[in-house]
């Protein structure tokens, strides 16, 4: 027998991102002919659109003096344009005119980043680009999937991008912190299974019999419009490493077969969750909620984007609050719960994703994080 | 790529020095503070010339994962500036300063094809791009060129790579390379990336332009040692500051005006910045153009020369018997 030691999570209160991996650095309908700048994985990008409408993500610094290549204009065909001294770069980062001479430096380039877009989002990968395989981005298909419909928002958050995972690895917080539409006390009461493989992690809760909390009650009479009585509720959370969480969430019909797989006495949403790590201390969560009833309606759409925008809310509340908490208390430690399996297995898997780039896993107790490779 | 390009200046043990052919030696690096190289990187190092350190650049011929080790290849020149006997004397032991592997020349993956083109010992920018383009499963080509078989480093290693990509171009079995046809023949959304002596890299830009394909294709990196002329001895007068000099035939212009206590104003001393730029103002012989600064109207007309790589030599036909007069070119220049 073979004893693995593994060494403890539970120091890193600030967790440090891998960079061999595929980030939403935006929304697709914020890619456009007009340069918009984000920063991603402590990476300044300028990007746009070309003319013929692929999307591009460069540097977002002259290679001659740094100046913001966001702040330039975007040129004919794939180009665009320093504001500073007019140095004009093309969709591969490369030079393509120095306006105070007739030659271009060979070495005038700024990086541009390998770029997919797909599930309405523009993923973007930093690391080593000979590893970037489109078949790794994390299977969010039914943001774009014609059994499903709805919508999504951004939020800038400022705290470490895990603790965002962690939220969202373990729901029983909803009970306290969302009272007032999906939270209730069976959360925590019942019972949950988590099983995780090499990129990710499962943890399924289901709670019987229970009423309805507000929000779903909605949900089931926006499909049985004189639906009352008990519900057989699910929360299914499919982690993909390093940062997108899908929450299969439902409620059924008590007794109508859900567990069993039979939910068409019920209503199923997904809760699409990827989180971007923007600096060690805030982060982009882009979610959308998505359903798979009532596809035609918009004011459905419109509704859930606002209802769940409000619930995200107070954990957006929470979260800041975590994180200056942490920062005043360096000399404390976490401790971990028997609920933190799950968002352990996350840690366990985003750690080892950092040791195989050869970089440290804590991101440190203040100021940037360490980039070293 | 300027933020990957701080130097960071450390000390590396030679581990091996082997001869890969004729004057060219592979020499294995132990860094003390390893970085995986990139396909397109060089270290620069300090060599001791006569007791000088000097600075010079050499390309990463290929690295281990971890970049604990890391090779080069140096080509003992006849007309060598000192740099390369210095390196070619080097012992397994021996420690040098280095940076960390540099990037200028970056390889970009998501070309639809690429022509890898090296001539003579520019093959060790290209010998790692090769190397990343097969396991990628690029489609490309590599174009090797050299004057003869026994100067063609890692030839054997690179045909059992490569197999059929692999079109080897040798001047003394016949078989040499005919710029104007390789360029006719690449794809027009192709990528070449080539390393060599400036006549095979001007011959190349100057088919290119005329082909009328996306110029940001044709990829290059020079480090400014290699002219259209055997280098010679000149003399450089600056006559604002009452200084003449002798530019030996193993020194730079800039050096040898360093030397002279000018102050000069420099950046890269590759001839790619154009900031070492001086003024032509008399010429008793040719000017050898080493530079990618000037465009070829601007180096005709030799109003100005990046004094950093461009050299002064007795006649345009590089043949000392040709000049008009007899002893070294001289070249007055003013200097701002």
């Amino acid at each position: 027998m073979t004893i693995i030691q593994t060494t403890s999570s539970t120091t890193n209160k600030v967790l440090n991102y891998p960079l061999n991996t595929w980030y939403v650095a935006a929304w697709d309908h914020e890619v456009t002919r007009t340069l918009i700048s984000r920063t991603v994985a402590d990476k300044p990008l300028a990007i746009y659109r070309t003319e013929d409408g692929r999307p591009v993500a460069l540097a977002d610094a002259c290679w001659h003096r740094l100046a913001p290549l966001s702040q330039g204009k975007v040129l004919t065909r794939d180009e665009i344009q320093c504001p500073y001294h007019g140095i004009v770069y093309n969709s591969a980062g490369r030079c393509v005119s120095m306006p105070a001479q007739e030659t271009i430096n060979p070495s005038a380039t700024v990086p541009s980043y390998p770029v997919v877009e797909r599930h309405r989002f523009l993923w973007v990968w930093l690391g080593d680009a000979t590893l970037a395989n489109p078949d790794t981005i994390p299977d969010m298909h039914q943001m774009d999937h014609p059994e499903w419909a709805g919508d999504g928002l951004t939020i800038p958050v400022t705290c470490n991008y895990q603790l965002v995972l962690d939220n969202l690895m373990d729901l029983t917080h909803e009970e306290f912190v969302h009272g007032s539409s999906i939270g209730q006390a069976e959360l925590s009461e019942s019972d949950f299974e988590v099983t995780h493989d090499d990129t990710t992690v499962t943890v399924s809760r289901w709670m019987h019999n229970i009423d309805a909390p507000p929000f779903w009650l909605k949900n089931m009479r926006d499909k049985f419009p004189d639906f009352t009585g008990k519900v057989d509720r699910w929360q299914i959370i499919h982690f993909e490493a390093p940062s997108t969480i899908c929450i299969d969430v439902g409620v059924a019909k008590a007794g109508t077969g859900a567990p069993e797989g039979d939910r068409s006495q019920g209503v199923n949403g997904y809760v699409m969750n990827t989180i971007t790590p923007e600096t060690a201390r805030s982060a982009h969560y882009f979610w959308a909620f998505m359903r798979n009833y009532r596809l035609e309606s918009q004011l459905i759409t419109s509704q859930l984007r606002a209802g769940v925008s409000g619930v995200f809310k107070e954990d957006e509340d929470m979260l800041l609050a975590q994180q200056t908490a942490i920062d005043a208390n360096p000399d404390y430690e976490f401790y971990n719960l028997n609920i933190d399996a799950g968002g352990l297995w996350v840690r366990r898997l985003i750690e080892r994703m950092l040791e195989a780039e050869g970089r440290p896993v804590s991101a440190g107790r203040a100021g940037r994080l360490s980039t070293a490779n | 790529m300027a933020a990957t390009n701080i130097e960071v200046w450390q000390r590396a043990t030679v581990v091996e020095s082997v001869l890969v052919a004729a004057n060219i030696r592979r020499i294995v690096l132990a860094p003390a503070l390893p970085k995986r190289a990139e396909p397109g990187s060089h270290i620069d190092l300090y060599t001791t010339i006569t007791g000088e350190r000097q600075k010079r650049s050499y390309s990463v011929v290929d690295s281990t994962e971890d970049g604990t080790r890391v090779a080069i290849s140096v080509l003992q020149a006849p007309l060598s500036r000192g740099g390369s006997i210095f390196m070619h004397g080097l012992q397994p032991g021996d420690t040098l300063e280095i940076t960390q592997p540099l990037q200028n020349f970056p390889l970009r993956v998501g070309a639809p094809s690429y022509v890898l083109l090296a001539g003579g010992i520019g093959v060790t920018a290209i010998v790692n791009m090769a190397r990343v383009l097969k396991s990628l499963g690029a489609s490309y080509t590599l174009v090797y060129a050299a004057r003869s078989r026994e100067r063609m480093a890692y030839l054997p290693e690179l045909l059992a790579l490569h197999g059929d990509n692999l079109r080897v171009h040798i001047d003394d079995e016949g078989s040499e390379l005919s710029v104007a046809d390789l360029v006719a023949g690449v794809d027009p959304a192709a990528e070449l990336y080539m390393c060599g002596p400036i006549r095979l890299m001007d011959a190349v830009r100057r088919a290119w332009r005329d082909r009328e394909v996306n110029e940001t294709n044709l990829r290059f990196e020079t480090f400014g040692n290699s002219g259209w002329y055997d280098p010679e001895e000149f003399i450089v007068r600056v006559p604002r500051l009452g200084v003449e000099t002798r530019v030996p035939a193993g020194r730079s212009m800039l050096e040898a005006l360093e030397d002279a206590g000018v102050e000069m104003m420099f950046d890269c001393r590759k001839g790619e910045c154009g900031l070492c730029e001086v003024k032509v103002l008399a010429l008793e012989g040719a000017i050898d153009h080493r530079d990618v600064f000037y465009s070829e109207r601007q180096q005709h007309a030799a109003e100005k020369i990046c004094c950093c790589v461009s050299r002064a030599v007795t006649s345009a036909t590089g043949l000392q018997a040709d000049a008009a007069r007899g002893g070294p070119a001289i070249l007055t220049i003013g200097v701002s």
